[in-house]
Parts: C-alpha cells; sequence; structure tokens
C-alpha cells in the first residue's frame, strides 16, 4: 500500500471508531462500543508500524490530502508530513492508547458511560495523531484544539463530582492561555511568510532571521524570537512548564487510564514534540532557545520538590510528569532536540507504566489513592507491584533500564549547551536526578512495601485484603513494562546518533551538543558500565537510598522532619503558592471590577443616564401633548386611515363578483399592453 | 407562397375570435370556457408555426404540453361546472358573484 | 397559386368561420360542433406546417374528448339558450373594437416583421423522415422529467374532476364487515340499572301499566 493511503487509515481508524462509540453510545452495548474501539486502535498501531519501518527504510511523505479553505492566493491544506519524528510519534502515541484501551476494560467495568469513555479516548488518539501527522501549522492547531477538547472531557469525565468539573475547567483555562500564544505565533508566521506550510516556512525562515518586528509599537525586537516564544507559550500550557503547570496535577481528577495515556504520555507531550518540529526556526533565535531552557529546567527542579510531599499516589506521579517534562523542554533548550524526543519516548512507557500500575492500586484499594493508607502490597498484588519496580527503576534512571539511557544523554547533552543559562540548567537538572530518585522511590516504598496501612482506608472491611486487578489490567502492565526496561538501550545508538531522525530536525553548527555527547559514547552495554563513574550514578543512588532510610528503615523519621522544616514544607505543600497567586490575581480583578462598579457606575454613569433620561422624558412629554396627538394621530394615523377608507369605499365598486367583469379587465390589460408595445416598439414597422 | 406571415396572422385572427367571444358571451360559461380553447388553439398554431420556420422542435414539444394542460383545464373547469349547476341550479354567470366586495 | 397555397386558404377561411360561429351561435349545441369543425381545420393547417404528430393527437384529443366533452355537458344541463344570450348586442361593441384592435395591431406587426419568412428558403423533409420518431425521442430524453411532470398534471386532473363530480350517495345503504366484526356486547346491548319501582295503584294509576 501506497505511504499516503496508509497515512490515511492511522488517523481514521480511530475517528471512525469514535464517531461510532460517540454517536451510538446510548445504542449499543458496552461489548461492542470498546471492541470497536480499540479495534480503530490496533488498526492504527499496526498501520503505524508499518509506516515507522517504512521510514525506517528511507521513505517519507510530506503533501496535501485535500484542499480545507481556498482563499483567494492562500491554501490551507490538510496534509501530511511523515518523517522519522512523526513517525516515532504515531508509533508511541498509537501503542500506548492501545495498552491503555485494554487496560480500561477492566478499570472501568464498574463505571455507566463506559462507552462515552471509550468514545472519548479514540477521539483524542485520532486527534494526537492529526497533530502530530500535520504538515502545517493549521492542521497542528486543529489536534491541538482538538486534544484541549478531549483533556477537558475527560478530566470532568465524572462529572458529578465538583471537583472534577472544577479542574476540567481550569485545565481548559489555562491551555486557552497558551492556546492565545501558540495562535499568535501561528499568525506572525502567516503574516511574515505567506504559508503555513512547515517546509516552505522553514525554508523562508533563513531569510527572515534578520527582520525584525515592532513589538508594542516602541521597541523592536527580532521576529522570529518573538514567533519562537509565542509558539513556546503554546508549548508551555500543553506541556505543563511553570508558570502555567497548575492545571496537570488537578487534571488526575480524571480517570487513571486517562492521566496514563493523556497527562503522561502523549498530550503533555505535545508541545516537545511541536519544538522539536519547528526546530529549524529555534534555531535561529538564541533568545528563545536561552527562554525555553531556564523555564524547562526551572519546572524540572520545582516541580520535583513538590513530588516529595504529595500524598496522593496519583498526584505524586503527575508531579514527576511535570518534572520529567521540565527535563524535556531543558534539552530543546540546549538544541538536543533528539535527546528530548528520546526522553519522550522511553518517558511514555514507563509513566504510563506507572500511572496504569497507580491505577490498579487504586482499584485494588478500593479507590483510595492516600499513600500513607497502603504499605505492603507487594504481597497482595504481585504483577503490579513488579511492574511498578520496573517503572520506578526506569524512572528514577538506574543504568540498564531505558530512563537512565535518556536522562543521561540529556543531562550530558544540557550540560555541553553553551546557550545562556545553561550553567543552571545543568546544575537544576542535576538536583532533579536525586529528586526523582528520592520521590519514585518514596511512593514505591510507602506503597508496596513496609507496614500493612490499609485497614484505615475506606471500604475495608476488617481483616480485608486488596486483590490483584484482573488480566485486563495486568496484561497491558506487562506490555508496557517491556519497552520501559529495555527501549532505552536498543534505542540510544539509532536516535541519538545513528542519524534516526535525517533532516526532521535541524540543529545549528554551534548548537550541536549531541554530537559532542557523541564523542564519548561507544555502546550502551558500556555506557552503563561505566556509569559508575559519573555523579549522576551516585545522585540517583543516594536518592534511592535516602528514600529506602526514611521510609523503610525509620518510618517515623519523615514526620519528625516535617514538622523540623516548617517553612519549606508549607510552602511545598501550598504548591509554591502559585494558586494562591492566580486567585488573589483573579480576586483583584474582581475588586478592581467592584470598585468600579460601586463608584464609577452607580454614581457617575448612572446619575449620567438618571439626569438623560429625565431630560428626555421631559421632551417626550411636551412632543407626546403637541407633534403626536396632533400631527402624527390626527393627520398620519387618523388621516392614513380616512384615505384608505375612501379609496376601497370606490375601489369596492371594481370587485363585482362578476367573472365576465374581471375576464374584461384582464383583456383589456392585455389590449392596453400590446398597444403600448405596438406604438412605442415597432414604430419602424409602420408604413 | 406561403410565408410564416400567413399562418400567424390566421393565428392572429384566430386569437381575436377567441377574445372577442369572451367579451361577447359575458353570460354562458361554457361558450366562455370554448373561446378561451379558441385561443390556446391560436397560440399553438403560433408555435408550430415558429417551429416549422426556425426548424425546431422544441416549439412542438411545448405544444405537446400545451395540449396536456389545456386538455386537464377543460376538465376540471366542466368538473367545475357540474359541481356548480349542481348546487345552484343554474350556470349563469350573474348568479356567481359570491365575491362581491 | 399553388395546390398548397389553395389549402391553406381554405383551411383559414374555414377556421375562421368556425371559430366565428363558435362565438356567435345561440344553441350551444351547436357552437360545440362548430368548435369541432375548427379543430379539425386547424389540424389541417398543422399538417401544412409538418406537424403531423401535433395534428392527429389534436383531432384525438380534443374532437375525440373535449369536444365530446363539451356536448355531453351542454346537452346534461338543457339550459334556456335565451337567458345566456342576452347582453350580447350590449357587449358586442366593446368586444368588437378591442378584438379588432388587438387583430389590427398584430397583423401589423407580424405581416411587416415575417412576411419574408418564404417557406420555400427550408429544406423538406426527407423520405424516411418521421415526425412521431423525433418527438418521441425528444420526449423520452431530453424532456423526460417535465413529460413525466405533464401526466401527473393529467393525474390530477381526472382526481380533481372526479371528486369535484362525484356526488356522495347518502341514501344506499351497506355494510361494512371489518366494523360488524369489531363489535363488542356492550356497543349493543346497555344493562340500565333502575331502583324497583313500587306501584302506588291508589295513587297514580298509570304507574301501573
Amino acid at each position: 500500500m501506497e505511504l499516503r493511503e496508509l497515512c490515511l487509515i492511522v488517523p481514521l481508524a480511530p475517528l471512525a471508531a469514535a464517531i461510532v462509540a460517540g454517536l451510538l453510545c446510548r445504542v449499543i452495548p458496552r461489548s461492542i462500543a470498546t471492541l470497536v474501539c480499540i479495534l480503530g486502535c490496533a488498526v492504527a498501531f499496526v498501520a503505524s508500524a508499518v509506516v515507522f519501518f517504512d521510514v525506517r527504510a528511507g521513505a517519507s511523505f510530506d503533501g496535501a490530502v485535500y484542499t480545507w479553505v481556498a482563499s483567494g492566493a492562500t491554501l490551507i491544506e490538510t496534509g501530511f508530513l511523515i518523517d522519522p519524528l512523526s513517525s516515532l510519534m504515531m508509533l508511541v502515541v498509537t501503542f500506548v492508547s492501545l495498552t491503555v484501551h485494554i487496560y480500561a476494560v477492566g478499570y472501568m467495568r464498574d463505571d455507566a458511560s463506559v462507552n462515552r469513555f471509550f468514545a472519548y479516548i479514540a477521539l483524542f488518539t485520532a486527534s494526537m495523531l492529526i497533530l502530530v501527522m500535520s504538515n502545517n501549522f493549521i492542521q497542528l492547531f486543529f489536534g491541538w484544539e482538538a486534544v484541549g477538547l478531549v483533556s477537558y472531557l475527560l478530566i470532568g469525565f465524572w462529572h458529578e463530582r465538583p471537583t472534577a468539573r472544577a479542574a476540567a475547567t481550569k485545565a481548559f483555562l489555562v491551555n486557552r492561555v497558551g492556546d492565545l500564544g501558540l495562535i499568535l505565533g501561528i499568525g506572525l508566521i502567516f503574516v511574515s511568510c505567506g504559508t503555513l506550510d512547515y517546509a516552505s516556512v522553514f525554508r523562508l525562515a533563513n531569510e527572515t532571521s534578520g527582520a525584525t518586528f515592532a513589538l508594542f509599537g516602541a521597541s523592536e525586537s527580532s521576529l522570529l524570537s518573538v514567533i519562537c516564544i509565542l509558539l513556546f507559550v503554546g508549548a508551555m500550557a500543553k506541556s505543563a512548564q511553570i508558570p502555567l503547570h497548575v492545571w496537570l496535577p488537578d487534571s488526575m481528577e480524571g480517570p487513571t487510564p486517562i492521566s496514563a495515556l493523556i497527562h503522561a504520555a502523549t498530550m503533555v507531550t505535545a508541545g516537545i514534540f511541536m519544538v522539536a518540529r519547528v526546530s529549524p526556526l529555534f534555531e535561529l533565535s538564541e533568545t528563545a532557545l536561552s527562554f525555553v531552557l531556564v523555564v524547562g529546567a526551572t519546572s524540572s527542579l520545582l516541580m520535583g520538590f513538590l513530588g516529595i510531599v504529595e500524598t496522593d499516589i496519583k498526584r505524586i506521579v503527575a508531579y514527576s510528569t511535570l518534572s520529567q517534562l521540565g527535563y524535556m523542554v531543558a534539552a530543546l533548550g540546549a538544541s538536543a532536540y533528539s535527546a528530548a524526543i528520546f526522553h519522550l519516548t522511553t518517558h511514555a512507557f514507563f509513566k504510563a507504566l506507572l500511572f496504569l500500575a497507580a491505577g490498579s492500586v487504586i482499584v485494588g484499594m478500593h479507590h483510595e489513592q492516600d499513600v500513607r493508607r497502603m504499605g505492603g502490597l507487594r504481597k497482595y498484588m504481585p504483577v503490579t507491584a513488579l511492574a511498578a519496580l520496573v517503572g520506578s527503576l526506569a524512572l528514577a534512571g538506574v543504568p540498564f533500564f531505558s530512563g537512565f539511557y535518556s536522562k543521561d544523554a540529556l543531562i550530558e547533552a544540557v550540560a555541553a549547551s553553551g546557550i545562556p543559562g545553561a550553567g543552571f540548567a545543568s546544575f537544576s537538572l542535576l538536583t532533579g536526578v536525586f529528586v526523582t530518585a528520592f520521590y519514585t522511590f518514596r511512593m514505591y516504598f510507602l506503597v508496596f512495601h513496609g507496614k500493612e496501612r490499609f485497614s484505615a482506608a475506606h471500604g475495608f472491611a476488617p481483616g480485608e485484603t486488596p486483590r490483584e486487578s484482573p488480566p485486563t489490567m495486568t496484561f497491558p502492565l506487562i506490555l508496557l513494562a517491556v519497552p520501559s526496561a529495555a527501549i532505552g538501550y536498543f534505542a540510544i545508538e539509532p536516535m541519538l546518533f545513528g542519524g534516526f531522525f535525517r533532516d526532521a530536525i535541524a540543529t545549528a553548527e554551534n548548537h550541536a551538543v549531541v554530537e559532542k555527547i557523541l564523542a564519548h559514547f561507544t555502546t550502551p552495554l558500556e555506557m552503563a558500565m561505566t556509569s559508575p563513574a559519573s555523579g549522576v550514578f551516585w545522585l540517583t543512588l543516594a536518592g534511592v537510598a535516602s528514600a529506602a532510610f526514611l521510609y523503610l528503615m525509620r518510618p517515623t523519621l519523615p514526620a519528625a522532619l516535617r514538622s523540623r522544616a516548617g517553612v519549606l514544607v508549607r510552602v511545598l505543600e501550598n504548591k509554591y503558592y502559585f494558586d494562591a497567586l492566580y486567585k488573589a490575581f483573579g480576586d483583584g480583578v474582581r475588586s478592581v471590577g467592584k470598585f468600579l462598579w460601586l463608584i464609577v457606575d452607580t454614581r457617575v454613569i448612572d446619575g449620567t443616564i438618571d439626569a438623560a433620561a429625565r431630560g428626555v422624558r421631559w421632551i417626550g412629554k411636551g412632543l407626546w401633548q403637541s407633534i403626536d396627538g396632533g400631527v402624527i394621530d390626527g393627520i398620519f394615523v387618523g388621516g392614513s386611515a380616512r384615505a384608505v377608507g375612501a379609496a376601497s369605499r370606490f375601489l369596492r365598486r371594481l370587485q363585482s363578483g362578476q367573472l365576465a367583469g374581471y375576464a374584461f379587465f384582464m383583456i383589456a390589460g392585455v389590449c392596453a399592453m400590446l398597444s403600448a408595445w405596438f406604438f412605442t416598439q415597432t414604430k419602424g414597422f409602420l408604413p | 407562397m406561403l410565408t410564416l406571415a400567413h399562418y400567424l396572422i390566421l393565428a392572429a385572427i384566430l386569437f381575436a375570435t377567441g377574445i372577442a367571444g369572451i367579451l361577447f358571451n359575458r353570460k354562458n360559461l361554457i361558450t366562455l370556457l370554448m373561446s378561451i380553447e379558441l385561443v390556446l388553439l391560436a397560440v399553438n398554431t403560433n408555435f408550430i408555426a415558429f417551429s416549422h420556420y426556425l426548424q425546431s422542435m422544441a416549439g412542438q414539444v411545448f405544444v405537446f404540453f400545451i395540449l396536456t394542460v389545456a386538455a386537464a383545464e377543460s376538465a376540471i373547469g366542466l368538473a367545475i361546472l357540474v359541481a356548480l349547476f349542481r348546487n345552484r341550479k343554474s350556470i349563469h354567470v350573474d348568479d356567481i358573484s359570491t365575491l362581491k366586495g | 397559386m399553388e395546390f398548397k397555397t389553395f389549402v391553406f386558404y381554405f383551411l383559414a377561411m374555414t377556421l375562421i368561420y368556425a371559430a366565428a360561429r363558435v362565438i356567435t351561435l345561440r344553441n350551444p349545441v351547436h357552437a360545440a360542433l362548430h368548435l369541432v369543425l375548427a379543430f379539425f381545420s386547424a389540424s389541417g393547417v398543422w399538417m401544412l406546417l409538418e406537424a403531423e404528430f401535433l395534428a392527429v393527437a389534436l383531432v384525438f384529443v380534443y374532437v375525440g374528448s373535449v369536444a365530446v366533452l363539451f356536448l355531453f355537458v351542454v346537452m346534461m344541463f338543457d339550459v334556456g339558450a335565451d337567458r345566456l344570450r342576452e347582453g350580447f348586442r350590449k357587449n358586442l361593441p366593446v368586444a368588437a373594437l378591442v378584438a379588432s384592435l388587438m387583430l389590427i395591431e398584430m397583423g401589423c406587426t407580424l405581416w411587416l416583421r415575417f412576411s419574408t419568412s418564404a417557406e420555400r428558403a427550408l429544406p423538406h423533409a426527407e423520405a424516411g423522415y418521421s415526425n412521431v420518431k423525433v418527438i418521441g425521442r425528444l420526449l423520452f430524453t431530453q424532456y423526460a422529467y417535465p413529460f413525466e411532470l405533464a401526466s401527473v398534471v393529467l393525474l390530477t386532473g381526472v382526481v380533481a374532476a372526479v371528486a369535484l363530480t362525484l356526488r356522495d350517495r347518502r341514501a344506499s345503504r351497506s355494510a361494512n364487515p371489518s366494523e360488524q366484526l369489531r363489535v363488542k356486547p356492550r356497543d349493543r346491548i346497555r344493562v340500565v340499572e333502575t331502583p324497583i319501582e313500587r306501584p302506588d295503584a291508589e295513587n297514580d294509576p298509570k304507574g301501573v301499566e
């Protein structure tokens, strides 16, 4: 099959499934909806795999599928750009989506609106594929909004919960801020390049690189820097970077499979993907790269700290997602796009694995999410525990696991970078290594080891123990555990150093950090074996060891430490007061509004209006008596009525009811028309 | 030698006759209907004459449809007449003036 | 004068005479018969114009049905001709004026413009030519939908004529078997409970009856 047709199947299969399951969600039984969606996703996965290996073999595709809008010379087309980057994303998205589909069968077993759920996730898969396969900015934006919409729908999936509704609204609003940046960036690109095709824009980018742009009327800024920063603002909201990260922890209100699919593995990485996709633009703007680097590094460190004090199992994983997204963004800022995408790939697997494991724990705990009420679950949920252990090892970056390779490469790349802010970023990421290992194993030990505390959880009868989840839930765990453990070992060489991405991502000469780290890379095996020589390994080990010490050996110590470090803990528990800040901002706007309403609106405006109204009323009264009563009523209204009456009295005679009379008038009319025509038009015929 | 004008003038005379008939027989509905048939006949003759002289069959097809409609029209007209006669016991035009304003 | 011209003038004279008689005759039966004559002569004129199919159709449709219909209706009513003719003389001047005005105007225009379109310039149809075939082909290909519509118009005409003239015979009686089957006992018999009367013979002798 042609690559183009194959690519059409990839987004259309889940889309068709979503339409079937969504439109008929009240009609068809849950088994059919589930089956249709899984089938659609499986078809997309198989097709993506074929596309991936085709692309590996050297194929590529860039072209329009159909013209969406044609306005003057401007064509907005729907098209695909299939290159190593998008084919890799397609494979990751469809694979994680497929496992989540299967997992959700078990997880959503007791839910009443399963059909709706499956329709949503199938729709999400289609939207995400449209996003990554796009060959132009408009389609990217379309997919971007579509995944945002599905994310909103799924966070608020249990819409009878007020917290879920609030979280959905929050996610939607925060993403609007980012979307504003993205659409402004796209608009600027269109204004300056006159086209929205990736290929044409990148071709034109070098010519526009010197152009400046009058920002806010006065100061001249580099056009490309403005475009890149605006695009990155979009990425910041989607990929939850400080300060637009606030929606992601709250999005955990949605069902756990969603947290795995959307809020860990795929949608939140759309920002990373987008920046990598438009790397030719970012490469031309050192300012934008520096901004990206600093934002990413700050997010990775600050969000990692939050994971340490969090007690909700899903939120811990969510904060680790935020932190890892920060790593990827920092890598983007250091121009190590391939490292960022590599980490994105491994992260998609192990983070989805961790989330699904967390979901399995939650189901086993009768929807208890507080890690303080778990403990010792390894005995009762062995498969889940094993999966969580693999995920944790990968996340912490223990050698041989996938996270180790991607994170290590990423940290080295940032360290090698010469972009302003790289020193700070490097420090943040190194600190982050310790923090990541610490909170990851804190969670693991609290949940699966130590004392059994679940008798305190709600829904447990005395003596009842948690049970292992059904096979539909454990099977995806195994499915994800394999790549989580192994993909780094096999993928690092081709992806980072083997020229896998070909020309899909561009790197400027002076930013080639990945080539720098290639200098001392030999084999994946040796990389893992020589890791004890670097500080990263010992930082990881220290994190794991301190977690083990605090939560396994001295379980009373954390509480003591917590009471000692009062201010610090309070700052962390309030998430650096971001929510409070936003609330204060909202309240401030509201108070200003209230003040304006009280003073300006009621006094000044209402007073003026009242005065004006009194005047108008006084004039109106005068007019009413003289003009209205006399002139209008007397002459116009009454007069016209009288005129109509008189005319109709005359015309009534014509309405004789006599058929012959009507016929006569008709014929007379025809005769008159004929005569008129005869005497005006045919003068020339008369002798 | 015959020209198009011969036929057209024949049709015009027929048309004028029909019109005159409508105006003469202001009291007789049956003759009124017959006069209308004459007018239609004149129109049809015009169509056929032009169709012949322009060598285009469209005119004849049009006449075919006019014949159809005219047949339906006269059938309904006569049916109305019958219904009228049954109800009023008269087809005198003077008796039918319900629409008088 | 060639033969064809002679035929034309003969038919034209007949047509005009018949038309004139249609509108002037007192007796509607005679008028209808003259209408038949007018249709016949018009059909001849159409023959001269090489519209054979329509000429025959005119005879079939009009002479065969419409004129006969007129005759039926006229005979059925048997209205007094005298009353229908009243006002004839009064209307004559106006009618003659209007008609002659139209005739003169149309005549002048048509004669001046079209008297030069001679028939001789036209190519005459070759031997195998069939007017019916040509019209049929047109009707069933290019004009298929209008043709279908015309049939619908005719059907509507038939239904309307029947609906208008159908007399609802209320006097006739018939049994509807389905209604008979559907009947329930309570439709047929009604049991009414009445208090037992105590005949008071002395006070009200009628109550005993």
